[in-house]
Formats: structure tokens, C-alpha cells, sequence
């Protein structure tokens, strides 16, 4: 198995890893920082799966830095998301803050 | 999480996992892709970096919806109104190891942006990674003393942060007047244009990010 | 002012791109002189420009309305940028023929979407924004995935490039795995809805009006390209999962919404059981089901958006929104009950409406192919879509048990015109079918469909 090949099945590890963070943990800094795992991930496939022939394909490293700058822009709106959240109810996670309007 | 659902769990996202790595695996053969096609066109393009080339100029449409995305997250962030309680430490001059960074870092971290907005040309590089850099030289500024955010004016904040956009779009949008499509350099300027646009998009991209870094308006009304 | 010309002048561009559709025939632009596979093109047939011209519909009544709705409120400064980035957005992903420059496109409709929920500035909202994004994100990136083995298989991200080389392998299969999954998670589909209702119930009202009318047609849209252009073959194989789930949206959304107490949230099950109606198509392999589908994405845009903005003037007015304490409404906001009937007309399914034809073509088909269950469950949804509409109707033309003496305050008549306008449209389209079907049929973009 070549190289890129064991890199892009980190990618995949990656990818499943985070997507199980992100289901599991319950505090939202956590999903977001899984979220930003999986981003990683896919990334990791993207720009591995470029490597394969001899002569590296230009195009998966633009798509990379783009989809960067996307997950950059969508991560730092949620952290300010986040943080007026617990400004304004002092939880952080979305069950608490449910079951608390509940009642 | 009870016992049963964490384990169904487990099982279907290491199925999830079979089924990807299947794919991957599958795909050990290199395939056609466009790298011939770019190298092909490379002179054609302005630059001498494919990657570049691909950024700025085969998909720069892309390029654009993706400035408009950074603009948006500042936007965005800035909706969600300002900061109500004040910052603990707004200024750590007192801090002499971050003093000293502040004081030799930034303007070095300043030049090397330049720089690597230059060789984006013909070596890795470019707009997004001068910008990034230009934004950690302001975070450092910020982590330094808090209150520097608000030195600079509101309306050239504002202007500084459209810059790459604005004139990205108006590229885009003036070589039509020449009766090309949209985004298409006429060939003995592409570079230049190239060039121009970077330049607007570090200065933005620098300040989005530090801007985001801040993370609430700086208050101040227009 | 300046976002309302801004949208006033996007209305018109799609305008124009509708006559050169009509002139020329399907185009195709390549951005930047570079055509594909290296470069990004663009590309416009009838069932785009039908979406287009729909954002531009209803865009301009959601801008008139909030043109009012927000000189009431402390001014939230960002309802106008966002929402002009957003139908920036829609329209890129309209005209878009490559799917990366789908997943920037997705990218940047999500983020505003996300932000425009979270004016409203409350603890309701700020949450259901922050589930918003956090589903949001997972699904574009599931979508990225999809995007990287296509691209590594196949060598191009262009669609019409991709449909012509498209193969079955793992890749593939995988890549329609988490392309399809990331899009239903985006248009809440059963069982991904569970993020819609609280965010699209807590927003501001126009952003409910955006969010339930455009934004979910999106991916929807996104979803069919996919489905006919590059994966032809999962028509026959998947169709009838799709067709399952929306038939299980129906009947669940439809249930939730009868239970509702809120306006808002009732409206909100109510466009998760809608939505459902949408996928049932993919069950009936029919072109005829497919353009009931696509005309029941129009009507129910215009329907939803001007129920939206009625319940918006009801919670205005009377500083609440519970279904049972509704008192008198019909009497003391005529215009704006009237929207609301018209509106729920069109969701019914009765004629002469927009959704009445719509229900009409997919129930032809689903009966022509002697497919009893879809039917069924259509039948069943409508009546269940009578009775939520009925429930709000009639406590809206009685006392309420309970007086509450608060002082109502008075709607502006652009609040109150601007929904009705739209609920006519909806009906208008019933009695019009004409214009809209001969649009979609321009480039015959239903041609990977096979009866």
C-alpha cells in the first residue's frame, strides 16, 4: 500500500473519529473542535489522493487552502456563537439549555 | 450515554469507516485529473506557480465566493452584537517576554507577508498565506494590548475589510468592458492583475482574521 | 433603502436572465474564458432560472415586508448585509454547474442563514442557531467528502463532465452516500429535521419567511442536479429510501404541527411535513411526478413565506403568539388573516392553487402507476394539512378565554399587503400553469428520469 494511501486512510480515521466526538461529547466547544477534526480529515484525503501520480496535481492544494479559509470563517462564527450563548445562559451545551426552557 | 446506544454507535461509524477506506483504497490508481490540462495552460495564465494559477486565475471564481465568505463571517460576528462584559487584562505592557515579541515579531512577521506576497508568483505562496501571516502579526498586536483594536477608525476598518472583495469583483467584472468574460485577464496583464488583487486580498484577509480573533465589534458607531 | 434597491435590482437581473433563457435556450458561461475541466462554468436551464426567478419573487416580498418589520425593532444591524450575502449565495448556486463551487455556495447560504436566526437575540434563537450551524456544518463537510472521491475518481468536479464519466465503484457509491446524507441533513428531511423547528421558529420574522421558503430549496435543488446529472443510475436503486422518508415526514410533521401551541412552531412542523411532499417524486419515477415536485417548491415557497410573514404581523399585534389565545384576530387584521387563509389554501392542496396542482400532477402519476401507498399518504397529508390550518383559523375568530389588555400595536399596511401579496401569487399559480411548466422544460433538465 503505498504512501499516499496510508495518509488518506488517516484522512478517513480522522473523518469517522471526529464524527464520533461530535455525536458523543455534549459541551459545544468540543463539537466544534470535532468539527474542525473532521474538516481535517477530508482535507488530509483531499491533498493525499493529489499525490498519487508522479507529477502532483495543482488543484486539490487550491481546493484545500479555500476549503480552509471556508472552516476558518464557519469555526470562528461558531465560537462567537458560543460565547454570547454562555454569556447570555451560562450553559454550554445544547441539552442543559433545553431542558432548563423546558420547565 | 447508555451502554446499548454507545455501542450501535460505535458499530455503525466503524462501518462508516469500512465503506470510506474501501473507497480510498480503490482509488490507489492515479487518475486522469487536470494537472496535465493546467500545466498545459500555465503560460497562458500569468503566473509561474500552478497552484497559484488554479487560485487566481482557472477557478479564481471560487477565489471570490470564498472572499465573500470571510467577509460574511465578520459580518456575521459583528451581528451578534458587542461584548458586554469588558476584557480582564486589555493591556499587558507590563509582560516583558511579550513585549519583546511584540516588538520584534510584528514588524518582521509584516515584511515576510510582503514577501511571500511577492513570491506567490513562482514559489508557494500568495494571498491567503500573506494574509495569514499579517494576521498573526495582529493577534500578536491584540494579545499585547487589547485597546489597539479601537485606534483604528471605524470607516477604514470597514474599508479594509471589503478592499479584497471590492476589487476582486471589480476585476472580474471590468475586463468585461473589454468584451472577455467574466474573470478573464487579458493575457499581457494577467499578471499584474493577479498581483493587484492579492495585494487587496492579503490586507483584507489579514484584518478579517485578526477582526474575527477580536471577536465582537469594537463599538463604535459610525 | 439601499438594500431594498440592491434587491429590487437582483430581481430584475433574473428577470433578464429568464428572457435570454427564452431567447436562446440552455446556456452555458465559462468563467473566466477557461472551460471545463479546468475552469468553473456556469450554467442556466429552466429548472435554474425557475429557481431564480423564485428567490427574486419571493426575496422582494420578504425585503417590503421587513423594510417595515424592522423600524419597529431596536435595529438589528445586520439583517441587510446577510441577507443580500445569502441570496448572493442561492443565486451562485442556482446558476452553478461544479460542485465545488457548490460546496462554497452551500457554504455561504449556511453561514448567513446560521447568523440571521441568531438576531433575534434570545436564548431560543442564539440556540437554535447554534444547532443550526453545528448541523449545518457537518453536513457540508460530509457533502466535501463526496466532492473529494468524486474528483479523485474521475478526474473533473464539473457536473455535466462528471455525469457523462460516471461509473459504479465504492468511490462512487460512497460519494453518493455522503453527498445525499450532507443534503437531506440541509433540507430536513425526516429524520434530520430536528433542527428546523427551533430555528426557524425563534428567528426573526422574515428570516422564518427566507429560511423555510429558500434556503431548504436549495439543497433540494442541489440534491435533484445531483441526482439526474451525475448520478443516473440511483434513480431506479434508491428512489423508493427517499420516497419512504418523505412519506414519513408528512405524516410525522403533520402530527407535531397539530400538537404545536406556539403559531411559529406549527408553521415551522408544518415545513418539515411539506418538505416531505418533495421527496416523494423520487419514488414515483415519473417525469409528471417531477414537475408536480418542482411546482410544489414554488408554491409552497410563496405559501410558507406569506404564512410566515401573517404570523409575524399576529405576533406583533397581539405580543404573542399561542394558537389558543388568538383573540379575535380575523376581525382586527382582516388583510392579514385573509393571507394567511389564501396561504394555508395553497398548503391544503385545494383548489385553484399552486400546491392544489402540484398535488394533482403527483397524484395522477402515483395513481397511473397503480403506486396506492404514495397516494395514500398524500391524501392522508392533506387532510392532516386541513386540519393544523383549520385549528389556527378557527381560534382566530373567537374570544379568547382569557382578555389580555395589552395595548395592540398597529401593523403597517406594507406588513400586511406584502404577505397577501404573495399568498395571491401562490394561488395565481393554480390558475396559471402555463408559463411556469413550459419554463422547466427548457433544456429538459428532467431527462435522467425514467418512467
Amino acid at each position: 500500500m503505498s504512501q499516499e494511501i496510508l495518509y488518506a486512510l488517516a484522512g478517513v480515521g480522522l473523518f469517522v473519529l471526529g464524527l464520533h466526538g461530535l455525536i458523543v461529547y455534549a459541551h459545544l466547544l468540543r463539537k466544534i473542535l470535532a468539527l474542525n477534526i473532521m474538516g481535517s480529515g477530508v482535507f488530509l484525503v483531499l491533498i493525499a489522493l493529489g499525490r498519487r501520480s508522479a507529477v502532483a496535481d495543482p488543484v486539490p492544494d487550491a481546493m484545500v487552502i479555500t476549503g480552509i479559509v471556508v472552516t476558518v470563517s464557519a469555526t470562528a462564527l461558531a465560537l462567537v456563537l458560543l460565547l454570547r450563548l454562555k454569556e447570555m445562559t451560562g450553559h454550554t451545551d445544547l441539552e442543559q439549555n433545553d431542558r432548563h426552557h423546558e420547565q | 450515554m447508555n451502554r446499548i446506544s454507545s455501542v450501535v454507535l460505535l458499530l455503525l461509524l466503524a462501518s462508516l469507516a469500512l465503506i470510506l477506506g474501501l473507497a480510498v483504497i480503490s482509488l490507489a490508481q492515479p487518475s486522469s485529473g487536470i494537472g496535465q490540462l493546467v500545466n498545459m495552460q500555465m503560460s497562458n495564465s500569468g503566473v509561474d506557480h500552478p497552484v497559484t494559477a488554479v487560485l487566481l486565475n482557472f477557478r479564481g471564481y471560487d477565489t471570490l465566493l470564498e472572499m465573500a465568505v470571510l467577509l460574511l463571517a465578520v459580518i456575521a460576528v459583528w451581528s451578534l452584537g458587542s461584548r458586554s462584559s469588558p476584557q480582564q487584562t486589555p493591556s499587558n505592557h507590563s509582560n516583558p517576554i511579550l513585549l519583546a515579541l511584540f516588538r520584534m515579531l510584528t514588524p518582521l512577521m509584516i515584511v515576510v507577508a510582503g514577501y511571500l506576497l511577492w513570491v506567490g508568483a513562482h514559489a508557494p505562496g500568495g494571498a491567503f498565506q500573506a494574509g495569514s501571516i499579517l494576521a498573526a502579526a495582529g493577534v500578536l498586536a491584540l494579545l499585547y494590548d487589547q485597546r489597539l483594536a479601537g485606534r483604528l477608525s471605524s470607516w477604514s476598518l470597514r474599508f479594509s475589510l471589503i478592499l479584497g472583495c471590492a476589487m476582486f469583483v471589480a476585476v472580474a467584472t471590468g475586463v468585461m468592458l473589454g468584451g472577455a468574460h467574466l474573470l478573464q485577464y487579458p493575457l499581457p496583464w494577467a499578471g499584474s492583475l493577479i498581483l493587484l488583487i492579492e495585494l487587496a486580498a492579503t490586507i483584507s484577509i489579514g484584518l478579517t482574521l485578526t477582526a474575527l480573533f477580536y471577536g465582537t465589534s469594537t463599538g463604535e458607531r459610525p | 433603502m439601499l438594500g431594498l434597491s440592491a434587491a429590487i435590482a437582483t430581481a430584475i437581473a433574473s428577470v433578464a436572465l429568464y428572457l435570454q433563457l427564452l431567447d436562446n435556450g440552455p446556456l452555458r458561461y465559462a468563467v473566466g474564458g477557461w472551460g471545463a475541466p479546468l475552469g468553473i462554468e456556469l450554467y442556466a436551464d429552466g429548472l435554474s432560472v425557475l429557481m431564480l426567478l423564485m428567490s427574486a419573487l419571493v426575496g422582494l416580498g420578504v425585503s417590503l415586508y421587513a423594510l417595515r418589520y424592522f423600524k419597529h425593532d431596536a435595529q438589528p444591524a445586520g439583517f441587510w448585509p446577510l441577507w443580500l450575502m445569502m441570496w448572493t449565495g442561492l443565486n451562485a448556486l442556482f446558476l452553478a454547474s461544479d460542485i465545488f463551487n457548490l460546496y462554497v455556495t452551500l457554504e455561504l447560504i449556511g453561514l448567513s442563514a446560521v447568523a440571521l436566526v441568531a438576531l433575534a437575540g434570545n436564548r431560543h434563537a442564539l440556540s437554535g442557531a447554534m444547532r443550526y450551524l453545528l448541523v449545518s456544518l457537518l453536513a457540508s463537510l460530509c457533502y466535501l467528502l463526496g466532492v473529494v472521491l468524486l474528483y479523485h475518481a474521475f478526474g473533473t468536479v464539473d457536473i455535466q463532465l462528471l455525469g457523462m464519466a460516471m461509473k459504479a465503484s465504492p468511490a462512487s457509491y460512497a460519494a453518493l452516500g455522503l453527498m445525499v446524507g450532507g443534503l437531506l441533513l440541509k433540507s430536513a428531511l425526516f429524520p434530520f429535521h430536528f433542527w428546523l423547528p427551533p430555528a426557524h421558529a425563534s428567528a426573526p420574522t422574515p428570516v422564518s419567511a427566507l429560511l423555510s421558503a429558500l434556503v431548504v430549496k436549495a439543497s433540494f435543488y442541489l440534491l435533484l442536479r445531483l441526482w439526474f446529472d451525475v448520478f443516473p443510475a440511483a434513480n431506479v436503486d434508491f428512489g423508493w429510501l427517499l420516497g419512504t422518508l418523505g412519506a414519513l415526514a408528512i405524516l410525522w410533521g403533520s402530527v407535531q404541527a397539530l400538537r404545536q401551541s406556539r403559531l411559529k412552531m406549527l408553521i415551522a412542523y408544518s415545513t418539515v411535513a411539506q418538505l416531505g411532499y418533495l421527496f416523494i417524486p423520487f419514488a414515483l419515477l415519473s417525469p409528471q411526478a417531477w414537475q408536480g415536485g418542482i411546482y410544489f417548491v414554488l408554491s409552497h415557497a410563496l405559501a410558507k413565506a406569506a404564512m410566515f410573514m401573517a404570523a409575524g404581523n399576529i405576533l406583533k399585534f397581539s405580543g404573542h403568539d399561542r394558537i389558543t389565545d388568538l383573540d379575535r384576530i380575523a376581525q382586527r387584521l382582516p388583510i392579514t388573516m385573509t393571507a394567511f387563509c389564501l396561504a394555508g389554501v395553497s398548503l391544503m392542496g385545494l383548489p385553484p392553487s399552486g400546491g392544489f396542482i402540484a398535488k394533482w400532477l403527483m397524484l395522477d402519476a402515483a395513481l397511473t402507476h397503480q403506486q396506492w401507498m404514495w397516494a395514500l399518504v398524500m391524501i392522508v397529508g392533506g387532510l392532516l394539512a386541513a386540519a393544523y390550518v383549520f385549528k389556527v383559523v378557527g381560534y382566530a375568530f373567537t374570544k379568547a378565554d382569557v382578555q389580555d389588555n395589552k395595548p395592540a400595536e398597529s401593523i403597517p399596511a406594507l406588513m400586511e399587503w406584502a404577505p397577501l401579496a404573495l399568498a395571491v401569487t401562490a394561488i395565481l399559480l393554480g390558475l396559471n400553469a402555463n408559463y411556469p411548466m413550459a419554463l422547466l422544460s427548457i433544456g429538459n433538465p428532467l431527462a435522467g428520469v425514467s418512467p
